[in-house]
């Protein structure tokens, strides 16, 4: 084990019964929370969209903490304090993406959905077979985002308590993972959409609290802490520039061009924050929780910036790659250091810091569990297995049930993904929801002559393109860092899929829209356009 | 049939039938404002989008440029990487000024007179 991570483990293990207290404590808050709210769930409406009775400013704090994963915390702390500049490029996307959100999906999307994105999707379609897609693309999506979270975990865990055994990660993946099963099953949205308040105020309180102690170890200039960065990093300047991870080759610059396209088309198509919109009573709450969401998470984003280049200033980057390859322990090294390494406070700070991650986790992990088993309650199992016979207790018990599979399945997949970078992961999951996804949803919300078939052929290639793609890249394989490092199958070179897998979910919609002969169902467009735009039948 | 039961709803509202629906879809008032909607929503769309892209190539082929040292270790990538955070901020305050001032009016008349059921 390296210097350092031996130094955080000591300083953890001192206070160990600290952390735990820390990390206890919020697991029984977030219980109490979800009880209560189990016990005011009693109907579909209630379990699915929590009611729909939250405010704008409520939802748009939930959104915000089921977006800032431990991608956007951990991940993107550490692709900034190793790669400098070029790790900022995922705050930006991340932000920016935003925009599609608000200007294109969430208002018509809440007017005309009920429960999940297949709503949407299936609205003028046939059902069974366009509810099947969008159930499979939700679940698939949703997995790979929650592979992320569980790495996460792991890193944590191995970072805190000296784990280094698999047996111990496991331990605490399978904790998360009975934890999310908990949260989702008894508090349903109304329980998860709480948690992932709670935790939005925690990551920003602890953004905040390290912005500012990294600031100030500089006097507030921002020139100062990147120039120490740029030397501590031992490269220079071109530790401020672009190019250090992505400007090796044409080849990598292509995969930079990838993960942009990816990031800011992706968060539009995530079902478990499409979702979130279903909670609120009108598209208007619907935008103004975008509006805070913006806000919210372009104000964290801008503290990456302090969080990483801090890191990569105040720790050297040999420490922060031994403790983890893909710099996922950046953000907690540095509150380690802040407070100073042989110190309490530095203990302290690391616990702190450790816990507010581990919440973020949670929180994110509820989300997604949620939108893959409403998905596959709500669009596979009422509507394509009972075709709609089902009766509304039949389907939030099945959404329980697919709770409990979805947290089995997360759970065994959890060791795989330790040493993958969380952020490219997780741009991943934005890959594959911006293909199958996306498409559908606005070609289903704008073009009038859209079918069924077009819809069937846009999610399952975009779906198939995407996936297949990233099985065959370096990310699984063929490379010191991939999943599977000792065998080599892959002939994609880009980590990233989504300049190939993007533009073919969209042209798939496009063609297979014009070789079906079926006609359009207008009758249905214009219910839907009219729906989507006036909010009229929507409550 | 729970899944088309109506959802819970403490209003008395009526819901539109299919050819009311296709009625006002057909009708001026609505593609006055399906117009102010999407005349705004798309181009800025297009706009954004082209404006995020251009930095995207700028910071992989532009990398002299992006390098320029401005004021002290600040350079051009940082703060064009700030303006992304700026524009969009701006636009999210643009399309909700937008949205409040011409689309709401528009979207409520039409919802309340259809779910009036006059």
């Amino acid at each position: 084990m390296s210097p350092v991570t031996t130094l955080a483990a000591d300083a953890a293990s001192e206070h160990r019964t600290l952390i735990i207290t820390l990390f206890a404590v919020f697991v029984a808050a977030t219980l109490v929370i979800t009880v209560w709210a189990g016990r005011q769930t009693k109907d579909a409406a209630d379990f699915y969209a929590g009611g729909r009775q939250f405010t704008g400013f409520q939802n748009g704090l939930a959104v915000s903490g089921d977006y800032m994963s431990a991608a956007s915390f951990l991940g993107i702390a550490g692709a900034i304090a190793l790669f400098g500049y070029d790790g900022f490029l995922y705050s930006i996307g991340f932000l920016v993406a935003w925009l599609v959100a608000l200007l294109l999906v969430a208002e018509p999307l809440r007017n005309s959905g009920r429960y999940t994105m297949g709503d949407v999707l299936a609205y003028r379609m046939r059902q069974r077979p366009v509810r099947t897609a969008a159930g499979t693309s939700t679940i698939v999506v949703s997995i790979f985002y929650l592979l992320a979270q569980m790495a996460g975990a792991g890193v944590l865990v191995s970072l805190l308590l000296g784990i280094t055994s698999d047996g111990g990660k496991i331990g605490i993946v399978a904790l998360v993972g009975v934890l999310m099963i908990v949260y989702v099953t008894v508090g349903g949205m109304k329980g998860t959409t709480w948690v992932q308040m709670v935790k939005a105020v925690l990551l920003i309180a602890g953004a905040l609290l390290l912005t500012f102690l990294v600031l100030l170890k500089f006097d507030f200039n921002v020139s100062d802490l990147l120039g120490s960065a740029a030397d501590n990093s031992a490269k220079g300047s071109a530790f401020l520039e672009p190019g250090l991870k992505y400007g090796a080759t044409g080849t990598t610059r292509l995969d930079f061009i990838s993960l942009g396209i990816a990031l800011v088309l992706g968060t539009a198509g995530l079902p478990h924050i499409l979702i979130r919109f279903y909670t609120v009573p009108t598209a208007k709450a619907a935008r103004k929780s975008v509006i805070w969401a913006i806000g919210l998470i372009g104000a964290f984003y801008l503290m990456t910036l302090a969080l990483g280049f801090g890191a990569a200033a105040l720790i050297k980057p040999d420490e922060i790659i031994a403790s983890n390859k893909a710099g996922n322990t950046a953000a907690p090294l540095l509150a380690l250091h802040l407070g100073g390494v042989d110190s309490n406070w530095g203990a302290i700070l690391l616990a702190t810091i450790s816990a507010v991650a581990f919440a973020t986790i949670l929180a994110v992990v509820a989300g997604l569990t949620l939108a893959s088993s409403s998905s596959f309650a709500h669009d596979i199992y009422a509507n394509v297995i009972k075709r709609g016979q089902a009766t509304e207790k039949q389907e939030v018990r099945a959404a329980r049930w697919a709770t409990v599979g979805i947290g089995a399945v997360s759970i065994l997949l959890g060791a795989l993904a330790r040493d993958l970078n969380v952020a490219g992961l997780v741009a991943l999951a934005f890959a594959v929801a911006a293909s199958a996804n996306l498409p559908t949803i606005l070609y289903s919300l704008f073009w009038k002559r859209f079918t069924t078939n077009g819809a069937l052929w846009s999610i399952y290639g975009g779906l198939i393109t995407a996936v297949g793609l990233v099985l065959f890249s370096p990310v699984v394989s063929g490379k010191p860092t991939s999943m599977f490092p000792d065998v080599d199958f892959h002939w994609f070179p880009l980590e990233n899929p989504g300049i190939v897998s993007i533009p073919v979910g969209f042209l798939l919609g496009i063609v297979g829209t014009l070789l079906s002969r079926e006609e359009p169902d207008t009758a249905k467009y214009a219910e839907l356009e009219v729906r989507s735009l006036t909010g009229t039948g929507a409550h | 049939m729970a899944t088309d039961a109506p959802p819970p709803s403490t209003e008395q509202y009526h819901l539109p039938s299919t050819e009311e629906f296709t009625e006002v879809q057909e009708s001026a008032e609505f593609a006055e404002l399906r117009h102010s909607y999407r005349s705004f929503a798309f181009p800025l769309t297009f706009a954004f989008i082209a404006w995020y892209l251009l930095y995207v190539l700028l910071s992989n082929y532009a990398g002299d440029f992006m390098g320029t040292e401005l004021f002290g270790n600040i350079n051009v990538a940082l703060l064009l990487g700030l303006a992304q955070f700026l524009t969009t901020f701006l636009i999210a305050w643009w399309y909700a000024r937008h949205a409040a001032a011409k689309l709401d009016p528009k979207a409520e008349a039409i919802k309340s007179r259809m779910e009036g059921g006059a």
